[in-house]
């Protein structure tokens, strides 16, 4: 519901990096999206094409990558996928593991011609 | 082609005011909870009751945030204490900025805990940092009790869950203990208080949730000073 937000941040970064890489024709950006972020990636993708068009950035490409829910094992220190909300650690048994990755929303990168 | 790396938050202006709104209350030490629950859950109600119910040596102060409306801040004013309505004017969420804004003209050195109501929305306001100490998700009986599954977000960010309406379990198919081993599913620290803001079970427990906290924020807000 919050994407098109999201999608307008995204550009507003794009735009003061932009300031900073003046000439450079930025074609793709990329994305980390945790599944705890509770952003829908298809609606992001929807808004930010409708933000983008017959823009200057309109050729510009969005790649995201989504991350699941990780935890980590204090007693192993195994870092593992968690698969319907089992946090137990797979490998020693330990019950109390804590999360390591998931609430991502990042931008990653961009790709970018320089001029 | 160059790919170079950003690593940069999105919401990142977002995030960098939000701190600076955490360290303005730990400055302060005002102890700052944000209230998230969907629409009818109970969180006015859930005001109501705790602002009724506060000793007066407490100095308190609620921004509550809606899409339209200046009802609930109307509800919240009777009790005596400083009351701002945030209309969002369709936003889903209320961000730092606008809790920025809402606290403009108020002296924190005049304030122990801060209430913000959040717009009614377990979705998009888990995204936004407004600065808090701990969120609190507002979950009622009249919901279904596998709601900690469907909206993860909020459950796994918020630190404690109000059980609210439990007046009502005779009369729905809610089952409490499955809405608190999926709260926990989620996130296994979650800790819960069972409230009926019609009959007033529970608020004891939740007062003495908020003035512990506050107590404990105070003292780590003195060693971070030392």
């Amino acid at each position: 519901m919050h994407e098109l937000s999201i999608a307008m941040s995204v550009l507003e970064s794009l735009k003061a990096e932009a300031i900073r890489r003046p000439g450079a024709r930025f074609t793709k950006v990329g994305l980390r999206i945790g599944e705890l972020a509770g952003i829908d990636p298809e609606a992001l993708t929807f808004g930010f094409e409708a933000l983008i068009k017959e823009t200057e950035w309109q050729s510009l490409a969005l790649d995201i990558e989504s991350v699941p829910r990780r935890q980590r094992c204090p007693r192993c220190n195994l870092t593992f996928a968690v698969r319907d909300y089992k946090f137990t650690c797979p490998n020693c048994g330990e019950l109390e593991t804590t999360c390591a990755s998931g609430d991502e929303l990042d931008i990653a990168y961009v790709e970018l011609e320089e001029a | 082609m160059n790919r170079v790396p950003v690593e940069k938050k999105v919401l990142n202006e977002n995030q960098q005011l939000a701190e600076k709104l955490r360290a303005r209350f730990r400055e302060h030490n005002v102890l700052c909870v944000n209230l998230i629950s969907s629409p009818g859950a109970g969180k006015t109600s859930l005001l109501e009751r705790t602002l009724e119910s506060m000793d007066h040596l407490t100095r308190v102060a609620v921004l509550t945030g809606d899409i339209q409306t200046e009802n609930d801040a109307d509800r919240l004013k009777r009790f005596g204490y400083p009351v701002r309505q945030i209309t969002t004017g369709g936003t889903c969420h209320l961000d730092a900025r606008m809790i920025e804004k809402g606290l403009e003209g108020w002296s924190l050195d005049d304030l122990d805990i801060l209430f913000i109501e959040n717009v009614g929305n377990l979705v998009c306001p888990s995204s936004y940092d407004l600065g808090e100490e701990a969120k609190i998700v507002v979950l009622s009986t009249a919901e279904g009790d596998d709601k900690p599954l469907k909206y993860p977000s909020i459950f796994f960010k918020s630190e404690l869950m109000i059980l609210n309406k439990i007046d009502l379990l005779p009369h729905v198919k809610f089952d409490p203990e499955q809405a608190k081993q999926n709260a926990r599913r989620v996130h296994p620290e979650m800790e819960i208080i069972e409230v009926s803001c019609t009959t007033g079970a529970g608020l004891d427990e939740w007062l003495g949730w908020l003035n512990r906290r506050w107590t404990a924020h105070g003292l780590e807000t003195v060693e971070q000073a030392g």
